[in-house]
């Protein structure tokens, strides 16, 4: 198993904690400013929503996401990234919190500490299963 | 066949969680099969690394999954609330990953990643509600 990231891969990491809960947090707000809609009109929905600007930003973060992600699990492992993805759970609650001054429940608090203890946990470890004989099949080199 | 209200709405949330699973374990295949993207950017570029990406045919596969996993979603939501069904299926989502990433990725699933894979699972389902 392979250990240690480069800082630009720690960054990454970061950008999928911080895009995704940004990307959504800006999306519920936009998509409240515009109002209830309901299924018969998805044309007006879809012609209108991108030119809000929180929706937009909110889909440009989140194609932000998918780049990070996909990019992450180009070096490491599907159960080494998702407590990374988990954490943006975290991140939108401690922004309703801090920004929007909701109220946190002990529930919630306690649901932040599993999941920050479990990135603690991946964290600590590594971050990929080395399979030569898997890549070099998947390469198409033929088994060593 | 009829079946009940409580069943539809579970099996519907278990359908959305196995297209989840089967799209993120199918992007992590082409990820891994593409190797290392800077490695691929360094060599020919951002644009032959997109390139790269969009055209590997795993990577595809489980994007149109995602897509999929999305429709499943809205469904879901239709017939059930959001309470019930957001923390189900991201629970089952993290908890079905784990399991999908030992048997078909070969990922060395450790008891580390077993505990945190748990605590994901729990603290997501805590914090949704």
């Amino acid at each position: 198993m392979k250990h240690a990231l480069k800082p630009s891969q720690y960054a990454i990491l970061i950008a999928i904690m911080l895009t995704a809960s940004v990307g959504d947090s800006l999306l519920a707000r936009g998509m409240a400013q515009m109002g209830p809609m309901d299924i018969h009109h998805l044309g007006r929905l879809l012609l209108h929503a991108p030119f809000n600007p929180f929706v937009a930003a909110g889909i440009v973060l989140l194609i932000g996401f998918f780049a990070a992600y996909t990019t992450a699990l180009s070096w490491a492992d599907l159960t080494f990234v998702m407590p990374a993805t988990a954490f943006g759970y975290v991140v939108i609650a401690l922004l309703g919190r801090f920004w929007l001054h909701e109220h946190l429940s002990a529930t919630r608090c306690v649901g932040i500490a599993l999941i920050v203890c479990a990135v603690g946990f991946v964290a600590g470890g590594p971050s990929r299963t080395e399979h030569p004989k898997l890549d070099r099949m998947d390469a198409g080199l033929g088994p060593l | 066949m009829t079946i009940s209200p409580v069943l539809h709405i579970w099996l519907s949330i278990s359908f959305v969680a196995a297209l989840a699973v089967l799209g993120e374990v199918l992007i992590a295949a082409g990820m891994r099969q593409l190797g290392d993207l800077d490695d691929i950017r360094a060599v020919g570029g951002l644009s032959s690394a997109i390139i790269a990406v969009l055209t590997n045919a795993r990577f595809v596969t489980g994007s149109l999954c995602m897509a999929a996993n999305f429709f499943a979603m809205l469904y879901a939501l239709s017939i059930a609330n959001l309470s019930l069904a957001g923390p189900g299926i991201a629970a089952l989502t993290y908890i079905g990953n784990a399991f999908a990433a030992k048997i078909y990725l070969h990922e060395k699933v450790d008891k580390r990643r077993w505990m945190a894979t748990l605590f994901v699972a729990m603290g997501v389902f805590l914090l949704t509600r």
